[in-house]
């Protein structure tokens, strides 16, 4: 299978190791020296750089946490002069202050690597077009995606998100081949794509969706859809962006890049480092990155990572796709909900061609929760009978039940009445005042 | 006499039902037949029309969830027993019905009644032969 490095993607695990050591002694040294946030926890913990002499050591280093970003806003964390920083990233966020990030020529050197390792393992070649339709601008989505590209010499259309007639009118035009984009809005290509009937006028061929969690139904229902292979790619932006885990054609989970990044799986409540294969909460290192570099940073993503050499030939290891996110997940009557789980059911119920499209919507009413979800209604759910469309009702309404532990109200509701954001999907409602 | 019946998913909000109707009207399509089933929170709406197909389209491009089933058309003589006679053939033979409704006929003297059964091929055999299975095409489809 095609590699954009192979040497560097076939490591063994001991010149892995050897090279991770190597890279997080500079980084330990030379974030002492630079930034103070580091040297603070580090002195706090009275650890000197010269303590660290390899990944055995990781564990003792102080973690680093989202909220680092906000303290130290704007470029409080940045290890080299403003004149090295090259670019910046920043979050869309409007709760706080803002998280922001920024790269040497060297970091988007290293994340456009990254991110074209992903497109070649995926098939593409300097032959292909690539419409990317994540968001440019702040949003690392959009030039993360649009970097990777062009390393590969493909041509690139840079379409970023919205005006979904134009994204369709130059798939087809264009003969785009690779599409980038969040599987939500793909979801959403592919439904206008059906609709317009233009399945067969599209050449693309595979699909590198991420930046929000999705399910494997998902997955499965994009790819029907629009004709291709739908692959996954983690990504943070304060690691990096997307580009952090790729999937590979072997789709056993995500290639996290190790000669720059060092994942570490910990329980997130005793903050414990868990042996390889548990699952908990996801912590990444960087080791290469020159302009903001984290070390230990607490990503909230539960997952497990796998380090069995991938059918693919990479060595390097494959993180599972999260199972929630700590901000995606809902606790209703105490119970943990993930939105995933409600998808799963849908596509249980009305079979592989559905699209699951629900709203969840989250109330308390004398001290008791209510959860009432919306289901759109779809050719595999309606019966010409209401007795049967009932049953229907009854059904998902009992294998919510079942899968979530958890009583729900659905509702039938007309297609297309639930808003699709042409980003991230904005499934919940949480009128709950806590 | 088999025939095909459109039904579309109609939620109850103000309106809905209106606009179904109106976008039919607007393609110049001739509705034979209309049943409305409805919950509380949604109803069916099935219709017998001139043109089955384009309905659909019509339906389906404004966002409407519709299906094509086929049902039985049956003529029977508008006097007493005349319903009777229909409904014992049918669940003699062991057949369900799922539900009935009046079709609007110019015939005089007959009944024009769509049946929703289990087995439309079945029924449709066993009331072919009788009177009531004498439909005349132009009647249903108002072509
Ligand atoms: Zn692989």
């Amino acid at each position: 299978m095609a590699m954009l490095n192979p040497k560097e993607e076939t490591l063994s695990r001991e010149e892995l190791t050897a090279l991770q050591s190597e890279r997080l002694v500079r980084q330990v040294k030379r974030m002492y020296e630079k930034v103070e946030c580091f040297r603070n926890r580090m002195d706090e913990k009275g650890l000197k750089p010269e303590d660290i002499h390899g990944v055995e050591d990781l564990s003792k280093l102080p973690f680093s946490y989202k909220n680092d970003l906000r303290d130290y806003y704007p470029f409080g964390l940045f290890a080299v002069p403003m004149k090295d920083i090259k670019r910046i990233h920043a979050s869309s966020g409007t709760t706080g202050k803002r998280i922001v990030v920024g790269y040497t020529d060297e970091d988007l050197k290293i994340w456009a690597d990254c991110f074209a390792r992903m497109l070649v393992a995926v098939g593409a070649t300097d032959e292909d077009i690539v419409q990317v339709s994540y968001g440019y601008g702040l949003f690392t989505g959009g030039l993360g995606a649009h970097g990777g590209a062009e390393r590969i010499g493909a041509t690139v259309i840079p379409m970023s998100s919205g005006n979904t007639a134009l994204q369709i009118q130059n798939m087809v035009d264009f003969g785009a081949t690779i599409l980038c984009c969040t599987p939500s809005y793909a979801l959403y290509l592919g439904e206008e794509v059906e609709r317009m009937g233009l399945k067969d006028q599209l050449k693309l061929k595979a699909g590198i969706f991420g930046a929000e969690p999705w399910s494997e139904n998902m997955r499965l229902e994009i790819e029907k859809k629009l004709g291709i292979k739908a692959y996954d790619i983690y990504g943070l932006s304060e690691i990096l962006g997307p580009g952090v885990g790729c999937e590979c054609p072997a789709q056993k989970g995500m290639h996290i890049w190790e000669d720059h990044f060092i994942p570490e799986i910990i329980d997130p409540d005793t903050c414990e480092v868990l042996p390889a294969g548990e699952t908990g909460e996801l912590v990444l290192t960087t080791i290469t990155k020159e302009g903001f570099p984290l070390i230990r940073y607490r990503t909230r993503d539960i997952c497990r990572l796998e380090y069995e050499t991938c059918e693919c030939g990479r060595t390097h290891v494959r993180m599972r796709k999260p199972s929630g996110r700590s901000d995606d997940m809902l606790i209703i009557r105490g119970v943990n909900v993930f939105p995933s789980q409600i998808e799963e059911v849908l596509i249980e119920v009305g079979g592989e061609n559905i699209t699951p499209n629900y709203f969840i919507t989250i109330d308390r009413v004398n001290n008791v929760d209510t959860f009432d979800l919306d289901v759109e209604m779809s050719e595999q759910f309606f019966h010409d009978d209401v007795k049967s469309i009932a049953a229907v009702e009854k059904q998902i309404t009992e294998k919510l039940r079942s899968a979530l532990g958890l009583g729900v109200k659905v509702h039938l509701v007309n297609p297309k009445t639930i808003a699709r954001s042409e980003g991230k999907s904005k499934r919940v409602n949480d009128k709950r005042k806590i | 006499m088999l025939v095909k019946q459109v039904s579309a998913f109609i939620e109850n909000k103000a309106g809905r039902l209106c606009e179904a109707a109106d976008k039919i009207a607007e393609k110049g399509i001739d509705i034979s037949a209309l049943s409305l089933a409805d919950s509380a929170e949604y109803g069916v709406l099935r219709m017998i029309v001139s043109d089955p197909e384009k309905t659909v389209k019509t339906l389906r491009e404004d966002g409407v969830i519709c299906k094509v089933t086929t049902v039985l058309a049956v003529a029977m003589d508008d006097t007493p027993g005349g319903f009777a006679g229909v409904l014992n053939t049918l669940t003699e033979a062991g057949i369900e019905i799922k539900y009935i409704y009046a079709c609007i006929s110019r015939i005089s003297g007959k009944a024009l009644m769509i049946f929703s059964v289990e087995n439309p091929e079945i029924a449709d055999e066993l009331i072919a032969n009788t009177a009531a299975g004498k439909v005349d095409p132009s009647e249903i489809y108002r072509i």
